[in-house]
């Protein structure tokens, strides 16, 4: 926060003649500010202490409180067993197997959705960006799958995949699909991927609409055929915004949980990691097996957010375009 | 919600106007918490089950207790594991909307050692107690104490097509033996029952391991113990998945299909519940006819088999705010003459054993007899707080039947169990 304040002041007070200093790290040596931007200051700080104080309510207590909890034997079945176990319940879950395959699906399922989800939405995005004749119409039922509640979704895929009450189960012969465990993966998987390519073609759409039309007239003069075009311009100007499509919707369907609940409730080995603390927790009242799952949930999505935003360079929301490195 | 947050700071008496209305919104859900009685007449929820006609008791009750309590019947969902989900989490926040609650016979202990079930003691102990089955009742108590009043229970019989098999099998090598000689005279010969990866799986192993003399925990419910009883029903079990006399969707079967493979004439044997048989009659009487029932085979010839029992328990919340209301109408709830009502209309078996004696019960109940002699000599699930997570863990190691190797599979569940007990294990 502070650095940015004064990278802010920073360009302030180079002004009109342009020469900007190095904006300086740390406390030393840091410009003494004017009253008014004192003022300005605090009251920059009181307008978001309501934010920050609701953020380390509802965010920062549970994250602490959950921490606090899988370091204990707590199990509300035995509530006098109550003790401080120290790391045990994390050896004890990272030593399972059914952690382990819950997280290869889990895994599994993100790889293969964003993968699958990023190529159908580029080329969604690309047929809303040019549609000329009814561009309200298609982009409003391009949506249509995004906008249905998850589980409502779910439970038509579920049926739809039931023999006997399903169009789609006769489709591949006899036999549940839903019963085994590489077809399971594979409606989740598709479930997943209809729900969620608009969102996904939604926010390549932004990225489409930062591509110059110059440049890709200029280009076209050149001589650049279509798919120069794409890969060669396009992709270069949109790379922030598929970055920041492909963090979001990795961390999203990391946490995949409504789908897997609906379609198979984790049985054949479908279940995620986020079934898997579900299960411990609610069903299995064991709050320190349980919590330690949500906190190795937590790590899992923290690395995958810091591999984004540190290796790829995926600006974090809300920031300049000096975080993009482009 | 979105109204009161648009207006801006810019316009102070609307933003107080919002921000009152804000925490009106915020704290109007919790009011609703809180209200419930109305006239000064305690309100004491039941959350139970779907029961038809469970109305017509608790109305009936509502005017024996002549103004000084009403039940509401608030309805649970089908499932049971969905049941169970919605008790725990209510209770866990300390929700006091709840004040009788329908407990599966396994839940009992469970919500007992969590703290959350208040004792029965004294007369209405007694009252409880009075003329009840044993094996029902033992699904009540945790550590000698009472906390639920039984409300009714179930047991598996042995269904058979007489016009088959004169003699119904005694114990399970009989019965296989039975169903492949019939295999070889082309008849039909399958024998029809639950191995999907679910409770039914546990029921069945719970009730081999007691039929042959075994133990799955120890009586004070701390260590795993996997006898060679529980490796004997093993065996039976295996064997019986592998000699070719299952229906092929074995290890995907529950109750309502297994009621169906059996109704579409392939079955000669099935076990099952009871509400088995007055579904056959209706949907093909034909059939109904040829067939017989028997207490369930057992594992040794000349020791008779421990049937499983399941059913219903009446507890009441520790966070009731009318506990003396609760524990009254819960009694009336489970009293004999209500019982017979239920069994009746609704097809569930009594918990008190004069019930069974009374006449109109001959029609509803013709295989009653067999039901009441497995009752008096049952075998209960293991009688552990921890009971959900071992049967999940059991229902996990036994499927699919087919593949049990005896000795591994029990030394597999004899920790995984041991795991549960000690809160280590992780569920699937």
């Amino acid at each position: 926060m502070s650095t940015e304040t004064e990278t802010a002041t920073a360009v302030d007070r180079a002004g009109p003649t342009g020469a900007v200093p190095a904006p300086r790290r740390g406390r030393v040596g840091r410009p003494t500010l004017s009253e008014g931007k004192r003022a300005e200051r605090r009251l920059g700080w009181l307008l978001c202490a309501p934010a920050a104080l609701v953020m380390l309510a509802v965010t920062a207590y549970p994250i602490l409180y959950s921490v606090w909890l899988s370091l204990q034997r707590f199990d509300l079945k035995f509530p006098d067993e109550r003790e401080f176990v120290g790391l045990a319940n994390y050896v004890t879950v990272l030593t399972n197997d059914y952690w382990w395959t819950a997280f290869g699906v889990t895994m599994l399922i993100t790889v293969v959705t964003v993968a699958v989800e990023l190529v159908l939405g580029m080329g969604l995005a690309v047929v809303m960006h040019r549609t000329i004749v009814g561009r309200g119409l298609v982009r409003t039922s391009a949506l249509i799958p995004y906008g249905i509640v998850t589980v409502v979704a779910a439970f038509s895929w579920r049926y739809a995949w039931t023999p006997g009450t399903g169009y789609l189960a006769t489709l591949f012969g006899e036999g549940a699909p839903l019963t085994e465990r590489a077809s399971a993966l594979a409606i989740i998987m598709l479930a997943e991927i209809w729900k969620t390519t608009p969102f996904m073609a939604l926010l390549l759409m932004a990225g489409l609409a930062l591509v110059p039309e110059d440049l890709l007239k200029a280009a076209s003069m050149d001589g650049a055929t279509a798919w120069q075009r794409f890969t060669r311009v396009m992709l270069p100007v949109m790379k922030p915004a598929i970055l920041v499509a492909l963090l979001f919707r990795t961390l999203d369907a990391f946490r995949v949980f409504d789908n897997i609940f609906v379609l198979t409730a984790g049985a054949n080995e479908t279940s995620s990691v986020s079934m898997l603390a579900y299960n411990n927790l609610i069903r299995g009242l064991n709050l320190g097996i349980g919590s330690t799952m949500s906190v190795l949930i937590f790590l899992a999505v923290a690395i995958i957010a810091f591999v984004f935003v540190k290796l790829f360079g995926t600006a974090a929301p809300g920031s300049t375009d000096e975080g993009g490195r482009r | 919600m979105a109204e009161p947050e648009r207006s801006g700071p810019g316009r102070p008496p609307r933003f107080r106007l919002a921000a009152a209305l804000t925490v009106l919104t915020l704290l109007a859900p919790l009011a609703a918490c809180g209200s419930g009685d109305d006239g000064g007449i305690p309100t004491i929820n039941l959350y139970y089950t779907t029961e038809q006609n469970i109305q017509k008791v608790v109305d009936d009750c509502n005017t024996k207790a002549g103004g000084r309590y009403r039940i509401a019947y608030r309805v649970l969902p089908r499932a049971a594991d969905e049941q169970r989900v919605q008790l725990v989490r209510r209770l866990a926040a300390e929700d006091s909307g709840m004040d009788i609650l329908g407990l599966d016979v396994t839940w009992t202990q469970e919500f007992a050692s969590a703290g959350w079930l208040l004792e029965w003691t004294g007369e209405r102990r007694a009252e409880a107690e009075r003329g009840t089955l044993a094996g029902p009742l033992e699904t009540a108590r945790y550590e000698g104490k009472l906390y639920a009043a039984p409300k009714n229970t179930n047991v598996q019989l042995l269904w058979y097509r007489a016009d088959l098999v004169p003699q119904p099998p005694g114990t399970w090598d009989e019965m296989i033996r039975m169903a492949q000689e019939l295999r070889g005279r082309g008849q039909p010969y399958r024998v029809v029952t639950m191995g999907a990866q679910y409770e039914g799986l546990v029921v069945l192993y719970n009730t081999l391991v007691a039929s042959a003399g075994g133990k799955i925990i120890n009586d004070d419910g701390s260590r795993a113990v996997f006898d060679d009883g529980a490796v004997r029903a093993l065996e039976v079990l295996r064997n019986f998945a592998t000699a070719g006399v299952t229906t092929s969707s074995f290890s995907n079967t529950i109750e309502d299909q297994a009621r169906l493979d059996f109704q579409s004439g392939a079955g000669a044997f099935q076990l099952n519940w009871p509400f088995v048989y007055p579904a056959m009659q209706e949907a093909d009487p034909e059939l109904a006819k040829k067939v017989k029932w028997a207490r369930y085979p057992g594992v040794h010839p000349g020791s008779p088999s421990k049937v499983t029992i399941g059913g219903f328990n009446l507890g009441i919340s520790r966070y009731s705010r009318h506990p003396d209301e609760s524990f009254d109408a819960a009694a009336c709830l489970r009293d004999a003459e209500h019982q017979k009502f239920s069994a009746i209309n609704d097809g569930v078996p009594p918990t008190i054993e004069s019930v069974y004696a009374e006449p109109e019960m001959a029609e509803a109940y013709p295989m009653r007899d067999t039901i009441l002699e497995e009752l008096k000599d049952p075998a209960t699930r293991p009688r552990s707080p921890a009971y959900q997570n071992i049967s999940t863990v059991l229902s996990a190691t036994l499927s699919p039947p087919s593949s049990i190797d005896p000795e591994r599979t029990a030394d597999r569940m004899r920790k995984a169990t041991q795991d549960a007990l000690d809160s280590k294990g992780v569920l699937p």
